[in-house]
């Protein structure tokens, strides 16, 4: 880890560990003692197998979920609550659907005290960042699957948090539309350079995201198992870096590691179906 | 299918009705009328004393009267159904205590508090609306509270995350959510806020549709019976009209509510 001396990191999980109470007593461990650190400007890829509790790191990083032992520390502080500093990006929808897509994005500005004129004045700059300066006044149920990515994308962005929390984001979007989002999403994230989480499956997608890729093993008691640096030359393009041999090369390292802990995965699950 | 021959279907039933009413009360076949009109009236009776009921304009005062019990008891029910809806989905402890007596209180016929009602509010207006509000409140009560326990915990934690307090997660979250349920009983509530008003009147009062449905009753006069049914009847539709008007405008965000404008 490169750290400017004196510069506390983004993000900085030490010894987390999460267990959930099961029905009818006892508990599943879900993470057990991980650290993770992410600097400030640094983008950071966590993947992992299905159900490794890539999701519930990023819940703990986000104050959303309280770890069983071990804490959390943004931006050098102790982390109690929910966190304010970051700004996150559900896999699911999150947009209130009886707002339209300017609405959406303009009350994120209300808890911050913007008064309602200057809030929709930015949130439809903000739309226009994304795209949409022309789908303001429709509502969630009238946007396609990539548009509602994008207002969300623009809701979280107008509080311009320090931290960036993402879940999967694009999971449910087709392959063109996920290549578009992650241009978008990097094109804006070269302006301020915010330290991002990306909870991922693809790897891929995690390696031309990102700055560093983290493996995560293979639950239960899931923890961080190798942590693998991307010198790709920035900016970048989602699709075109696909093709270099330096891509490749980070590619076969990462799932030489990730590829044994996938099978473990699908092992214990045909093990827990049987 | 096309709106004009459902609309034409629609008058056919109705045309067909009428006239098998018409010609088993008027015309005699083999000899005697199969439907005796001092019991069944006739269709031309009721349409006449209808006429005469609105051309007299005696008939406003009770249609207004009825009209101001259901408005009355929607009201009020809607913003106490509202407002313990939202007590309660947000008090577990309050809602876990009361449960049993708000599922007792439910269960319980409300035609029987009707004389209870008469009892303390006295003959006017305000027993009705009682009646109605024991009516409306409960719907309205489980939908705001199933509405407010079911908000997506995604959307509630995304919007805690933008940081919002009690207030605005009440405002632009919570309270949304629970409209949508109401207005989904809304039709229901309405209903049963008329019913309230009409079944209030009929049991004691002295204005009211209901009144003049009891009134023709206690004198076997059946026109005056099926007049006050049908202009009851013709009273619902339009309230219901206007419900489902204000819904359309509310819940514009509504997936299927404005489809036909949303794909443009």
């Amino acid at each position: 880890m490169s750290l400017p001396p004196g510069d506390a990191p983004a993000v900085a999980l030490r010894g987390v560990s999460i267990s959930f109470a099961v029905d009818g007593g006892g508990a599943y461990d879900a993470v057990a003692r991980t650290d993770l650190s992410v600097a400030p400007g640094e983008f950071v890829a966590i993947v992992g197998p299905t159900g490794c509790g890539k999701s519930t790191l990023l819940n703990v990083a986000a104050g959303l979920l309280r770890p069983s032992t071990g804490g959390t520390e943004i931006l050098g502080a102790r982390l109690e609550g929910l966190n304010a500093r970051a700004g996150y990006l559900f896999q699911q929808d999150a947009l209130m659907p009886w707002k339209t897509a300017l609405d959406n994005v303009a009350v994120a500005l209300e808890p911050q005290g913007v008064a309602r004129a200057e809030a929709l004045d930015r949130a439809r700059a903000w739309l226009a960042r994304v795209g949409l300066e022309a789908f303001a006044a429709r509502y969630p149920h009238m946007l396609s699957g990539g548009q509602r990515k994008r207002v969300a994308l623009a809701q979280v962005l107008i509080r311009d948090p320090a931290i960036l929390l993402m879940d999967e984001p694009f999971g449910p979007l087709d392959a063109q539309t996920r290549q578009i989002m992650g241009n978008l999403l990097l094109d804006l994230w070269a302006r301020d350079r915010k330290a991002v989480m990306f909870v991922t499956h693809d790897l891929e997608e995690a390696i031309a995201l990102s700055d560093r890729v983290v493996v995560m093993s293979a639950g239960p008691a899931a923890s961080i198992v190798d942590d693998f640096r991307v010198d790709l030359a920035r900016p970048r393009d989602i699709a075109e870096i696909r093709t270099e041999p330096a891509f490749h090369e980070i590619h076969r390292a990462i799932w030489a590691k990730l590829r044994g802990e996938v099978r473990k995965a699908y092992a214990l699950g045909e093990g827990r179906a049987s | 299918m096309n709106r004009l021959v459902l609309l034409a279907l629609r008058i056919a039933v109705a045309l067909v009705l009428l006239a098998a009413w018409h010609v088993l009360t008027t015309v005699p076949i083999g000899g005697r009328k199969l439907l005796d009109p001092f019991f069944f009236s006739t269709p031309l009776d009721v349409l006449a004393r209808v006429w005469k009921d609105f051309a007299g304009g005696g008939i406003w005062r009770h249609l207004g009267i009825t009209l101001l019990e259901t408005v009355l008891a929607f009201t009020i029910g809607s913003v106490g159904g509202i407002v313990f809806g939202f007590v309660f989905a947000r008090g577990e402890l309050v809602a876990a205590v009361f449960d049993p007596y708000i599922k007792a209180a439910n269960a319980l016929p409300r035609v029987v508090l009707a004389p209870i009602f008469a009892l303390w509010f006295g003959l006017g207006i305000w027993s009705k609306v009682a009646l109605g509000f024991t009516l409306v409140f409960f719907i309205v009560f489980f939908n705001v509270y199933q509405g407010v326990r079911e908000v997506s915990p995604t959307i509630l934690a995304n919007a805690r995350m933008l940081g919002m307090n009690e207030r605005q997660l009440l405002r632009h979250v919570y309270w949304p959510a629970a409209l949508t349920w109401m207005f989904s009983s809304l039709h229901t509530a309405v209903g049963f806020a008329l019913v309230g008003a009409v079944v209030g009147e009929y049991l004691g009062s002295a204005a009211g549709l209901g009144y003049k449905i009891h009134e023709a009753e206690s004198v076997f006069d059946v026109t005056g019976v099926f007049a006050g049914m049908l202009i009851l009847a013709v009273f619902v539709i339009v309230i219901d009209s206007v419900v489902t008007a204000i819904e359309k405008r509310l819940l514009v965000w509504r997936p299927g509510q404005a489809s036909t404008t949303a794909q443009g």
